[in-house]
C-alpha cells in the first residue's frame, strides 16, 4: 500500500488544465477539488458546483437592512419622541429615504460578507491547507484524493498527457502545517 | 474565460514580452518584499513629518479650541469643511474605478483597482478626521449617533442633512475597507505562500486561511460583483448627502437643486486627478510600467476631460440659474463670486477645472505622463478651490451687511491641512510597502486575452486584416513601455 494521500496534478496554464479535469472526467477520476492563482470560469460547471447562493442571502441582508433602519426611525421620529419641528410633520417619509438606503447598503454588505467567510471557513488565523504552494502563484493544481483512485501511475499518465508540467503524490493533504 | 482571444484592434492592458503568471507575481511582490528602496524612504519620511504636524496641529486645536482657527461668526465653515468635502471627493475615484467599472467590464480597471480603493479609504479617514477635528470637541462626535441617553431618550434629528452624512460617510467607509480587504485575500495568500518565518505567520494570519479553490473562487466572484452593485448608488448617495449639507440649506450659492450630480460629478473629477498623481510616481517608483500602461493613462485622462466637463457646465448653469431665477439674493451671491473680493480663488477654479481639463483633447498632451502628472494636480487644486469658493464665498457676505467679514486662515488650519496630506501619503506609502499595490490575481486573467504578448502572437500567426493590424501598430507608438522596433517585421 502507497502513502500516497493525494496526487497533485500542476499546470502552467488554465486551458491544459480544464483539459486535464476534462480528461480525468473522460477516465471517471474523482476530482478532489481544484487550486488556481485567478478565478477560472467553467471549472464550476465541470465539476457539477452549484451556483453560489450568496446572492439569495444578499437580498435577505438588504432587506433586513431596511427594515432595521426604517423602523428605528419610526421609533424614534414618530413613536418615541415625536418632536415640533417648525409644524412640520412627524412621519416625513421623504427624510427617511437616505438613512434607510444607506443602513440596507450597509447591512447588504456586511451581512453577504460574513456569509461568504462563514460559509468558506476564512477568518483571521485560521490555518491555510494549502496543498501546493505555488496555487496561489503560477499554478493551476488538479487535487485527486488517492484513497480508492488505483491505479496512481494511470492518474499520473492522464495528467501528464493532458500537459500537467509536474504531477506530485503527496503522503501529506496539506504542506502549509508546519 | 482565459483562452478568449479579443480583437486585435483593441490596445493591449499587459505590456512588455516574456511576461508569466510567475513574472505578475514577482513584479508585483517585489516592493512587499525587499527591502525599501531610497525613494520609498525619502517619500515616507517627508510624508511622515508632515503627519506629525497634522498630529500636532489637530491636538493644539483640541486643547485650545476652535477659536485657534481664523473662523469668525460670519464665515463659520471655511478650511475644515473646505478640506472634508475634497477628501471624500478624491475618495470616489476609487470606487468608482473598482465597482462602476467592473459592472461595465472594464477590464483596465484590474490592475488599477486595488491602489485606488486604498487611496478611497485613506482619503475618507483624512475627511473623517476634519469631521471630528471641526468638532473643537472631539468626545461631542457620539452625540451625533442615535444612542440612549439620559435626556429621554433625545434622539439625532434624522430631518438634517447632517446626520444623513454620518450614516453615509461611515457606511461608505467600512464597505469600501470590506470590499478592498475581500479583493486582498487572494494576492495576501501569494505573499503568504511565499514568505517564511514571522513574515510568513503575519501573512497567515491576514489571508483568513484563503487556499483558491474551486468553490472559494466561485463564492469570491458573486461577492466581488453584488458588492459591485451596491456600491455603485452608495458612491452616488455619499457626494448626493454630501452636496445636501449645502443645498438643503437657505444660504444664497447653496441653495441649488443642481448640487447632487456637479458634486458626485465634481468628486469623481477629482478623484481621478489624484489616482493619477499617485499612479504616475507609483508605476515608474516601483516599476509597474508594463501593468500601468499609457492605455490606463489615456483612459483617466478621458475620464477627466469628460467630469471636468460636466462640472463646467454645472458652474455656467448655476450661474444661468441664478440670473433666471430673478432672486435678488442669489445673483448678487454669484457676482460676488466672480467680482467680489474672493474673485481670485473664482478664476482659480474656473480656469484649473474648466480650461485645463480640456487640454486633454489633444493626444500629444494627454498620452504625456509630465504634462497629465502637473494637469492632475492643477485639477486638484482647482478643485480644492471650488469647495472654498461654494464654502467661504458664499457665507461672508451675509444678508446683514454690517456682519461681512474676511476669511482669514491661521497656522493652525494651514498645518492640518498639509497635515491631512501627510497623513494620506504616509498611508499611501505605508500600503505599497506591506500590501500589494496591484490586483495580481486579477491581472493575471488578462494575460492570455489582453496582454502585448499574446497580440503579437496573433500578429505573427498572420490571418488579421491589414487595415486592423496597421491600426493596432499606431495604438502602440504611445505606449512608452513597448519596443516599437519588434514591430517592424511583424
Amino acid at each position: 500500500m502507497s502513502s500516497t494521500k493525494f496526487i497533485l496534478g500542476l499546470f502552467d496554464d488554465p486551458d491544459e488544465m480544464m483539459n486535464g479535469i476534462h480528461k480525468l472526467q473522460e477516465n471517471s477520476v474523482p476530482i478532489y477539488d481544484v487550486y488556481t492563482p485567478m478565478p477560472i470560469h467553467g471549472i464550476d460547471a465541470k465539476l457539477g458546483i452549484k451556483d453560489s447562493r450568496l446572492g439569495y442571502a444578499a437580498f435577505m441582508f438588504g432587506c433586513t437592512g431596511g427594515t432595521v433602519a426604517f423602523s428605528m426611525l419610526y421609533y424614534m421620529l414618530v413613536h418615541d419622541w415625536p418632536q415640533n419641528i417648525g409644524g412640520k410633520p412627524h412621519f416625513a417619509i421623504p427624510d427617511f429615504v437616505p438613512i434607510t438606503f444607506e443602513w440596507t447598503v450597509l447591512f447588504t454588505a456586511f451581512g453577504m460578507v460574513a456569509t461568504f467567510f462563514y460559509a468558506t471557513h476564512l477568518f483571521p488565523g485560521r490555518t491555510p491547507r494549502v496543498m501546493d504552494l505555488r496555487a496561489t502563484n503560477d499554478r493551476f493544481v488538479i487535487a485527486i484524493d488517492a484513497k480508492g483512485n488505483i491505479p496512481h501511475e494511470d492518474i499520473t499518465n492522464i495528467l501528464k498527457e493532458a500537459g500537467a508540467v509536474e504531477v506530485k503524490h503527496n503522503d501529506r493533504k496539506y504542506v502549509s502545517y508546519e | 474565460m482565459a483562452s478568449h482571444s479579443e480583437s486585435i484592434i483593441r490596445e493591449p492592458l499587459i505590456t512588455g514580452t516574456d511576461i508569466t503568471y510567475a513574472k505578475i507575481t514577482d513584479d508585483v511582490l517585489a516592493p512587499v518584499e525587499n527591502t525599501p528602496t531610497k525613494a520609498w524612504w525619502i517619500g515616507f519620511i517627508i510624508s511622515s513629518i508632515a503627519a506629525s504636524l497634522w498630529v500636532f496641529a489637530v491636538s493644539w486645536t483640541f486643547w485650545f479650541g476652535i477659536g485657534e482657527w481664523g473662523l469668525n461668526k460670519t464665515v463659520g465653515w471655511a478650511w475644515d469643511i473646505t478640506g472634508f468635502v475634497w477628501w471624500v471627493g478624491i475618495g470616489h475615484a476609487g470606487t468608482l474605478i473598482s465597482a462602476v467599472l467592473l459592472l461595465f467590464r472594464q477590464n483596465w480597471r484590474n490592475s488599477i483597482n486595488r491602489s485606488a480603493e486604498a487611496m478611497t479609504i485613506f482619503a475618507v479617514i483624512c475627511a473623517a478626521t476634519y469631521i471630528v477635528a471641526h468638532m473643537g470637541r472631539p468626545w461631542m462626535a457620539v452625540y451625533s449617533l442615535p444612542l440612549p441617553n439620559q435626556y429621554g431618550s433625545l434622539w439625532v434629528n434624522f430631518n438634517s442633512p447632517l446626520i444623513w452624512d454620518v450614516f453615509a460617510i461611515s457606511t461608505y467607509f467600512s464597505v469600501s475597507l470590506v470590499f478592498w480587504y475581500t479583493g486582498l485575500l487572494p494576492d495576501i495568500a501569494t505573499i503568504r505562500d511565499r514568505a517564511k518565518g514571522w513574515r510568513q505567520k503575519i501573512y497567515s494570519t491576514l489571508s483568513f486561511g484563503w487556499t483558491g479553490s474551486v468553490k472559494t473562487w466561485q463564492r469570491f466572484e458573486t461577492v466581488s460583483l453584488i458588492l459591485a452593485g451596491i456600491s455603485t448608488p452608495l458612491v452616488l448617495s455619499v457626494h448626493t448627502i454630501v452636496s445636501m449639507d449645502f443645498a438643503t440649506s437657505l444660504e444664497p450659492g447653496w441653495h441649488t437643486t443642481i448640487f447632487p450630480p456637479y458634486f458626485v460629478a465634481g468628486a469623481i473629477f477629482s478623484g481621478f486627478a489624484m489616482v493619477q498623481t499617485l499612479l504616475l510616481v507609483t508605476r515608474k517608483v516601483l516599476g509597474l510600467e508594463n501593468y500601468i500602461t499609457m492605455f490606463h493613462i489615456e483612459s483617466m485622462n478621458k475620464i477627466i476631460i469628460l467630469t471636468g466637463s460636466i462640472v463646467g457646465v454645472a458652474y455656467l448653469t448655476e450661474f444661468f440659474i441664478a440670473w433666471y431665477s430673478g432672486v435678488e439674493y442669489e445673483q448678487y451671491a454669484f457676482i460676488n463670486r466672480a467680482t467680489g473680493p474672493y474673485w481670485w480663488a473664482y478664476w482659480s477654479m474656473m480656469s484649473c477645472n474648466v480650461i485645463s481639463p480640456q487640454l486633454f483633447w489633444v493626444k500629444k498632451w494627454r498620452t504625456s505622463i509630465p504634462f497629465s502628472w502637473v494637469l492632475s494636480i492643477v485639477v486638484n487644486i482647482g478643485m480644492w478651490f471650488e469647495r472654498f469658493v461654494i464654502i467661504v464665498t458664499s457665507l461672508h457676505r451675509d444678508y446683514i451687511p454690517s456682519s461681512w467679514a474676511m476669511f482669514h486662515p491661521t497656522w493652525v488650519e494651514v498645518s492640518i491641512f498639509i497635515g491631512s496630506i501627510g497623513v494620506f501619503f504616509t498611508l499611501f506609502l505605508l500600503f505599497i510597502r506591506v500590501l500589494p499595490s496591484v490586483a495580481m490575481a486579477e491581472v493575471k486573467l488578462l494575460l492570455k486575452s489582453s496582454s502585448e504578448q499574446a497580440k503579437k502572437k496573433i500578429l505573427t500567426d498572420g490571418h488579421q486584416d491589414a487595415e486592423q493590424v496597421q491600426f493596432y501598430k499606431e495604438s502602440l507608438e504611445k505606449f512608452d513601455s513597448v519596443e516599437m522596433a519588434d514591430y517592424q517585421k511583424v
